[in-house]
């Protein structure tokens, strides 16, 4: 029984080796292996997410500057320059929307800056009243890009009534302090995300390597995802089409109901950035680099399967075409052949199997952000 | 002949082994059940979800909302009963009943280790292992020995045997062994691990691993039953489960086999432990010398009755798969309750289509409005809970005012590194199905083969 003597040591060490590696994930390691991670983490940080979100916040100041004149001089060309700058700005935000991470998360962008349909009444009560809180979370709806859509395009008819409401309205001061509050408000939030980013938060977003539930690539891709399913699919084709919602149509629901002919614009925007990310393309446009195509790629020279980011490119690519044969307006399509927005739904579909049945697997990435104990 | 096999099984045997077993699995189960709590997971898996996946047959088995926590403390209590050897019957039978009565309110968390600790839960009722070293040896003398017949001890041994030949068994398929599967795509994932990461990146490695695994499961019971490879078994055992818990996250199942493992060792090894148990808590307590003799009566019989039967169970339940037709890793029929782990990693996706017959009106469900993320995840790839979310989609619009729904659900699951394939049909209207033990014909066939076990 002498051995019994060394198998007590002999446990505690390897118990004391349990912990130790649990409890230390900073732990750094020389990395051999043909697919750095982490350089793809960076690619994601420094070529796509921080530029994106520096493009957005230029056309948020430049949304500021026209918003500004307008209010000193409401005249019709100002107001067209501010409608301008507004649809420079949401389609600069389609390339940001799916990093719901981090300092966006923290701050809910999404949700204060693209909730829609907006509510026009309560909007309307904001403004009669002078007397609103666009911090509290429910507002969401009462501002960011789809309130200033109405206030932009939806508040009459013609362009000459909606001057009026800035003009000769009884509550025309309110509705330019309205005006210029919502774009503040934009402003702040972005600029805020837009600090963290530039300054603590992408280290901890490149650092944050490891493969655990709560890494960046788990949180991100998981974010990722989940914007694809329900931004993209679900917000800007499948709800206004009436996929949820027994066959009953909602027009209404379409993102820039009141410029009524954005919707295909912002669409195509989202699901090209979607794919750049997938493709990790800079946002600059130049080049590409790390990413979960290169990821796959290199999964699958180990496994010699079937070439899975090849058939997710080819599904945005069948997917692109769906959405660019609808209507510049979706409110138009929808009325007239709701068929061809079921088609783009379920091209859009046919990705989310690929992408979250396939991808996630070939990855191995939990899609669930905490889980328990598995066998 | 049967005389012979009988007298061996009956033979007294020191008894320290079974007091060491039921000390350290008690002190496991306590430790287990606080961190289970403490990570809020009886909130976030059994009071919070509106909707439970039931198991077929325990429908009736339900949370209690917030006095759930209840029966959580009661697993505690039984398990430091358990333990201590204070009230060892009732503890036991509490422990196996709160225990289980908890795994069986949503079979979303099914882990193939909580129907171990189940299994053990249930053994320990009938095995004396509260007669050496325990409060009941100390407060009763009666009830003390210090040798019991060997079965005792057996009992234990042939289900850890069980465990691992089956989880051995299971591996002998080529998805495993000549496709490196699941590992090929599991260790990769690990690359920031230091030392290993990077080996995990080579094709080799990923082979290596899973042949071992494989001749590792297999061969551990005979490893641990033999004297003179008992220490090398028990080092490799030591390994492995360190190693499956750096790399998986698998709670605290690993320590429970390490420390289930040492019952293969000798009385004597299992006396220096009680020894040091002695010395560190200053227990001056020496247990009664009389020996437990195994004598033909009713209970005895009773006994050897109920343990001939349950593992008849154990031995044959593993191989139910066989019944059914189709891939087993496909259609998971027969695949829980066999020690078949890490086997398979599937990436799923469902989504349900509810059509109004009467208007022909269809829509899509988004069930992340119903399910957690937790179920979600078990709902994408297993045909039982596809179904019973399609029936509770079924009563859940028909208080809507839908009448008749038809539930359909179109569904993909990829399976270890395959693209991902049609899995229930989606012409079937999942509310004509009624959940059964009879093959789910309203499966897409697999469209590829896997051989083994």
């Amino acid at each position: 029984m002498k051995n019994f003597r060394l198998i007590f040591p002999f446990i505690i060490v390897c118990l004391s080796a349990i912990v130790w590696s649990c409890s230390d994930d900073d732990s750094v390691s020389e990395r051999t292996d043909d697919f750095d991670r982490q350089a793809m983490l960076i690619n994601w940080a420094d070529d796509i997410i921080i530029p994106s979100y520096q493009a957005f916040s230029s056309d948020v100041d430049a949304l500021k500057a026209a918003v500004d004149a307008f209010e000193s001089q409401p005249n019709e060309t100002n107001l067209n320059s501010v409608r301008q700058e507004w649809e420079q700005a949401y389609i600069a935000w389609q390339n940001i929307s799916m990093f719901n991470i981090g300092p966006a998360e923290t701050t809910f962008m999404r949700s204060f800056l693209n909730t829609y349909p907006a509510n026009v009444s309560e909007i309307d009560t904001n403004i009669s009243t002078g007397n609103y809180a666009l911090q509290s979370v429910n507002a969401n709806n009462e501002q960011g890009l789809p309130a200033l859509d109405y206030l932009l395009f939806g508040l009459a008819e013609s362009d000459a009534q909606i001057l009026e409401f800035y003009t000769s309205n009884v509550n025309s001061s309110n509705y330019v302090n309205y005006l210029t509050d919502l774009v503040d408000r934009i402003n702040t939030i972005t600029d805020q995300v837009v600090a963290s980013w530039e300054g603590d938060y992408r280290d901890t977003f490149v650092n944050n390597s490891g493969a655990a539930s709560n890494s960046s690539t788990n949180k991100l891709l998981n974010n990722w995802m989940f914007y694809y399913e329900v931004t993209l699919r679900n917000g800007k084709v499948g709800i206004p089409s009436g996929v949820y919602s027994e066959g009953s149509r909602l027009p209404q629901n379409v993102e820039a109901f009141y410029k009524k002919d954005l919707s295909r614009t912002l669409c195509l925007e989202a699901l090209n950035a979607f794919q750049d990310f997938f493709n990790g393309a800079h946002f600059d446009g130049t080049t590409n680099g790390e990413s979960l195509s290169s990821y796959l790629n290199f999964l699958n020279t180990m496994k010699n399967g079937e070439d899975l980011s090849l058939m997710i490119n080819n599904q945005f690519e069948v997917s692109r075409i769906a959405i660019s044969n609808l209507d510049a307006n979706f409110i138009n399509q929808i009325n007239t052949n709701n068929n061809l927005m079921l088609v783009a739904f379920e091209e859009l579909q046919a990705n989310v199997v690929l992408l979250k049945s396939d991808m996630f697997s070939a990855l191995s990435i939990d899609l669930e952000f905490e889980s328990g104990d598995g066998d | 002949m049967l005389k012979k096999y009988t007298t061996y099984l009956q033979n007294p045997v020191k008894a320290a082994p079974l007091a060491v077993f039921r000390i350290l699995f008690g002190c496991l189960m306590i430790f287990s059940t606080l961190r289970f709590v403490s990570q809020g997971w009886v909130n976030k898996y059994y009071i919070e979800p509106n909707f439970h996946f039931k198991y077929y047959g325990f429908e009736f088995v339900t949370a209690f909302g917030q006095y759930t926590y209840i029966l959580y403390a009661v697993i505690v209590l039984s398990a430091l009963g358990i333990a201590l050897g204070y009230k060892y019957k009732i503890a036991t039978v509490l422990f196996f009943l709160s225990f289980t009565y908890c795994e069986l309110i949503d079979k979303t968390y099914y882990l193939n280790h909580y129907y171990f600790v189940s299994i053990i839960g249930f053994l320990l009722i009938f095995l004396p292992a509260n007669c050496y070293f325990s409060i009941d040896a100390y407060r009763n003398s009666k009830m003390a020995f210090s040798k019991i017949p060997r079965y005792n001890i057996l009992v234990i041994q042939l289900m850890l045997c069980v465990v691992y030949f089956y989880a051995g068994l299971a591996k002998i398929n080529t998805d495993w062994l000549l496709r490196a599967m699941p590992l090929q795509i599991w260790l990769p994932s690990r690359y920031y691990l230091p030392l290993i990461g990077d080996l995990f990146q080579k094709e080799w490695v990923h082979y290596a691993m899973s042949w071992f695994g494989m001749l590792y499961d297999l061969s551990i019971p005979f490893l641990l039953l033999f004297k003179r490879t008992r220490i090398f078994g028990f080092v490799l055992v030591v390994i492995f489960h360190v190693l499956t818990r750096v790399l998986f996250p698998i709670g605290i199942f690993p320590y429970v086999m390490i420390c289930s493992t040492l019952i293969f060792f000798g009385g004597g090894v299992h006396e220096k432990i009680i020894n040091f148990f002695r010395r560190f808590f200053k227990i001056n307590f020496l247990n009664e010398t009389q020996t437990l003799y195994w004598t033909p009566n009713v209970k005895n019989r009773l006994l050897a009755t109920i343990f001939v039967a349950f593992f008849a169970f154990q031995l044959v339940v593993p191989f139910r798969y066989m019944l059914y037709p189709n891939e087993l890793f496909w259609t998971e029929e027969g695949y829980r309750y066999s020690w078949r782990v890490m086997l398979i990693e599937k990436g799923g996706y469902v989504q349900y289509k509810i059509v109004n017959p009467k208007t022909g009106n269809w829509f899509y469900v988004e069930h992340n409005k119903f399910l957690t993320e937790y179920q979600q995840k078990q709902l994408r790839t297993q045909a039982d809970f596809i179904l019973e979310f399609a029936h509770f989609l079924e009563k859940h619009y028909k208080e809507k005012g839908i009448k008749n729904p038809e539930v359909y659900a179109e569904s993909y699951i990829a399976l270890n590194g395959r693209l991902s394939q049609q899995f229930v049909d989606p012409t079937v209207d999942l509310t004509k199905v009624t959940e059964s033990f009879s093959h789910k014909d309203w499966l897409l066939p697999f469209k590829d083969t896997i051989h083994g076990f």
